[in-house]
């Protein structure tokens, strides 16, 4: 539903806004060339992302899941001493973090909920300060090898499209440290 | 840097093709259906692409975004973001498939390897969906009070936007 007002929002401030301007040929001629980009896109990046997401899938049956979580466990115990009481907890945190890190979004959702959930028992539907950094680690997108971007800039004809990464880390990690700085903050401020 | 992230894909294929056999994997097959899954994802959000997309490039035309990147340019020039992204900024906290169509318009528009195309992609590569991931998880996890999250995952958003601006001028060209 959001979408659907969001869509006509932009739709009509852009007919309304072209007639405005005298634009509205151009506007014309946008929306087919829309309609068009929208099918080079998804051809253009079709062939990067399969074989991203099929190389990961070979790595995760190789088990580079299991190593990743057993790595991160330690850091994950401290930044989250609250679930760290519960075994079962901080392997599902740590597995959610670690396919969030290899790009496997579709395997860290459910982990990442169920986690939640335990972290949430007993707290009467509120969001205890551990659960709020933890959803703000997902908001913060932590991944290796961005490919969805990479493969949007190899689909325009990019030569390199892996040499935004250093770009990309640095800023995936600043993002996150503003972030779990804002949560010790208003942890504070906040109160209930 | 330039030789290292150039390493990096050949690398990881290598250690996909290396560690496959020494496992007992067999990588052929996890590899056609890795491929497959991303297939039918990428199935699932091209009807909504299309649309946005029609959107983005009507809105592009009108001269809508370039009036409000203007207006917005003191703001976004104090905080060291070239001003064509601004679509970019609004969409990317609440739609993950309208952000990816702002930012491949970016991309194309201006070129992959332009200051704002590399900023565009560090933007959508290094931030997420705030608003969705917040309503999954909480939503799964039958929270009703969100406390102080939202606000602490947008002050981790601004901060990805302006880092983004801020690393590429640096670490790019």
């Amino acid at each position: 539903m959001a979408m659907s007002i969001i869509w006509s929002a932009l739709v009509l401030c852009s007919v309304l806004c072209g007639a405005a301007t005298g634009q509205l040929a151009a506007v014309s001629a946008g929306a087919m060339e829309g309609a068009q980009a929208a099918v080079e896109l998804c051809v253009g990046m079709a062939g990067a992302l399969c074989l991203w997401s099929g190389v990961m899938e070979v790595l995760r049956r190789c088990g580079a899941l299991e190593s990743l979580r057993r790595l991160l466990t330690p850091a994950l115990r401290r930044l989250f001493p609250a679930a760290a009481r519960d075994g079962e907890t901080v392997d599902l945190l740590a597995a959610n973090v670690s396919a969030n890190l290899l790009g496997l979004g579709n395997a860290a959702t459910p982990l990442g909920v169920r986690a939640a959930e335990r972290m949430a028992r007993g707290s009467g539907g509120r969001a205890s300060d551990g659960l709020c950094r933890f959803v703000v680690c997902n908001t913060a997108s932590l991944q290796l090898v961005p490919t969805t971007v990479a493969a949007v800039r190899s689909a325009a004809g990019c030569e390199t499209p892996f040499d935004i990464l250093p770009a990309v880390w640095l800023t995936s990690a600043l993002a996150l440290a503003a972030g779990l700085t804002a949560c010790a903050v208003l942890a504070r401020l906040w109160g209930d | 840097m330039a030789q290292f992230t150039a390493a990096l894909i050949p690398g990881l294929l290598a250690l996909a093709a290396l560690l496959g056999p020494a496992k007992g994997v067999d990588i052929y097959s996890a590899l056609a259906e890795g491929a497959l899954d991303r297939l039918k994802v990428l199935l699932r959000i091209f009807p909504a692409l299309v649309g946005l997309l029609t959107a983005v490039y009507m809105l592009r035309a009108s001269g809508l975004l370039d009036a409000v990147g203007q207006a917005l340019s003191p703001v976004l020039h104090l905080l060291g973001i070239p001003q064509e992204v601004v679509a970019l900024l609004v969409v990317r906290p609440v739609s993950g498939s309208a952000a990816l169509g702002v930012g491949a318009e970016l991309i194309e528009q201006y070129g992959p390897d332009s200051t704002i195309g590399r900023t565009a992609a560090v933007m959508l590569g290094s931030t997420e969906t705030t608003f969705y991931t917040v309503a999954v998880y909480f939503g799964g996890a039958g929270v009703k009070r969100s406390r102080y999250a939202i606000p602490a995952a947008l002050c981790a958003d601004l901060t990805g936007f302006v880092v983004a601006a801020w690393a590429v001028r640096v670490m790019c060209n």
